[in-house]
């Protein structure tokens, strides 16, 4: 039975970070509807952002993860502002694919430093015992990274739901020209959602890199995996990035517990997410809680 | 110069005309009609004023500042607000939502007084309320103050939109047929309210719509577009007797 639990607790913190990772493709698909396909790469330059600042120029770890936060957060903002403002109005799939370009450039980026190629560690900071209650044990930083994704999401929910400028996104998303006429201004909306976005990326980059270690690969692919969690979610929902993200981390380690070694398979938990993507977009197209617009005729 | 003055206005989208040297002058506190058939711009002009489209040549002026190249929420923020044709609301939030959201962008305190709520924030956030409040018991919406917008019927939600336009406390209002759609108890009430919203709250209201009825009865001046060009304009007397006018609308024989 503590097998059990065992996997139910992993599956909740690799869940809660697909959650955390998974926010940001929301608010910039909430608010402009482009899919940003450079999401994984902004994940992984938050997490060497505060390597750099860590290691290299010495500032504490927590002091380093928020200037990392900040400095994606105008980082993801310059992008928005400099190469997708002038696409406003355009199709959206030339938006994607200036995304994809994007992506590619940091890759290009990215691998011309150490960090494309080599794999770091965060130093240690936390006590390297695990907490263990009742045959099921989770590790200080499992922990505490839970906990910093549970309050940023927190925090992010209350500022959607509470702030002007939260409740002046979702009005953008509802209806932009609606939005332009009560005296919003929708670039501006844009930029906030982008900058939002990186601010979160970087803050999954950071918890992920700290749990598994620094790899470029493995970071990059949290941009792709987060693709079915926000496709079961609702690609418009915060809440069902959240409720998406912990199923998809309950799934993979299930799978990885249950299925991996039994029956001649292995590595099941990597392909579940994306038979699941395609049988939501089979049966469920806009996922457990985005939004069926019907318009009326 | 005119309170609001569009002058020389030409709308083309490639080798289409929308509007073609188009001159208007909006004088303050009576109702201006725009009318004339289908696809005769008068939509593209209201889209001109508010900033939706920025025209291909000639300039408008609103209150001697110019407007031609102002973005929406620049238009909004200068005093000139806009009820759509087609709703254009947040059909996620309630009806005070909504309506809340249009007062909220004029917010003139710091965030700091915001997070700690006190002081201004407060008194701000109380007229605020107190404002929307006031437009809600005017536009008559008070059973439907928390109800989501889009649960609503078509006529309520048209008096949303207008409601939520003059949340903004403009000069000038421009409605792009409020009356499309309904019932005749329903365009009663909606000319009673544009009518209430001259003369009790002095705004300059700019009005596109089909019923000529309607027109007639409630216009201080009208201006009359065919194929992107005023061919008459004058009060409504003077439209009913002007021949072009008679020919765009019924035909030559």
């Amino acid at each position: 039975m503590s097998y059990f639990f065992q996997i139910v607790v992993s599956g909740v913190v690799v869940g809660s970070i697909y959650a955390l990772a998974a926010l940001g493709l929301v608010l910039v698909y909430k608010s402009s509807r482009v899919a940003n396909f450079a999401h994984g790469q902004i994940i992984a330059a938050g997490a060497f952002i505060t390597y750099f600042l860590t290691v290299t120029v010495g500032i504490p770890i927590f002091f380093s993860f928020l200037a990392s936060m900040i400095i994606t957060f105008f980082l993801a903002m310059s992008v928005e502002r400099i190469f997708l403002r002038r696409l406003i109005g355009e199709p959206i799939i030339s938006v994607i694919m200036v995304t994809i370009g994007l992506g590619s450039i940091i890759d290009g980026l990215i691998y011309l430093t150490p960090f494309g190629s080599e794999n770091f560690s965060f130093p240690e900071f936390l006590p390297q015992n695990s907490l263990s209650l009742g045959g099921v044990s989770i590790s200080w930083t499992q922990l505490l990274g839970v906990i910093i994704t549970f309050l940023l999401i927190g925090g992010f929910s209350w500022f959607f739901k509470k702030s002007t400028v939260g409740i002046s996104m979702r009005a953008v998303s509802d209806d932009q020209f609606g939005a332009m006429s009560v005296g919003i201004s929708v670039p501006r909306v844009f930029g906030l959602a982008w900058a939002a976005a990186g601010l979160s990326a970087a803050a999954a980059g950071c918890i992920i890199g700290n749990i598994t270690g620094l790899n470029f690969e493995t970071l990059h692919a949290f941009g792709i995996i987060v693709f079915p969690v926000v496709i079961l979610g609702g690609l418009d929902s915060i809440l069902g990035a959240v409720v998406a993200g912990i199923i998809m981390g309950l799934i993979q380690q299930f799978a990885g517990g249950y299925l991996d070694g039994n029956f001649g398979l292995s590595g099941t938990g990597n392909v579940l997410p994306y038979i699941i993507l395609l049988i939501i977009l089979l049966f469920k197209p806009h996922g457990l809680f985005g939004i069926h617009e019907i318009e009326r005729v | 110069m005119a309170y609001l003055n569009v002058s020389d206005v030409t709308l083309s989208f490639g080798g289409l005309k929308a509007l073609s040297h188009v001159d208007m002058k909006i004088e303050p506190g009576l109702i201006t009609s725009i009318i004339g058939p289908n696809g005769a711009g008068k939509t593209s002009m209201l889209n001109c004023i508010s900033g939706f489209y920025h025209p291909t040549q000639g300039d408008i002026h609103y209150k001697e500042k110019k407007l031609t190249h102002a973005s929406p929420h620049q238009v909004s923020s200068m005093g000139i607000a806009r009820a759509f044709q087609n709703l254009e609301l947040f059909s996620g939030l309630s009806v005070l939502d909504n309506l809340l959201l249009a007062r909220h962008q004029n917010l003139k305190y710091s965030f700091l007084h915001a997070v700690f709520f006190f002081g201004k924030a407060s008194r701000v956030e109380a007229e605020n309320r107190g404002y929307v409040e006031s437009v809600i018991d005017f536009m008559e919406l008070e059973p439907y103050r928390k109800s989501l917008v889009g649960n609503l019927s078509y006529g309520v939600q048209k008096k949303v939109e207008v409601a939520r336009a003059l949340t903004l406390a403009p000069d000038i209002l421009l409605l792009d047929e409020p009356m499309a759609g309904m019932n005749q108890e329903e365009k009663e009430d909606i000319v009673r309210f544009v009518m209430d919203i001259q003369k009790e709250r002095n705004i300059t209201v700019v009005l596109v719509e089909h019923d000529l009825g309607v027109v007639m009865d409630i216009s201080d001046q009208i201006y009359v577009l065919d194929f992107g060009e005023v061919i008459g304009s004058g009060t409504p007397e003077e439209i009913a007797s002007n021949p072009k006018v008679i020919e765009a609308y019924i035909g030559e024989d």
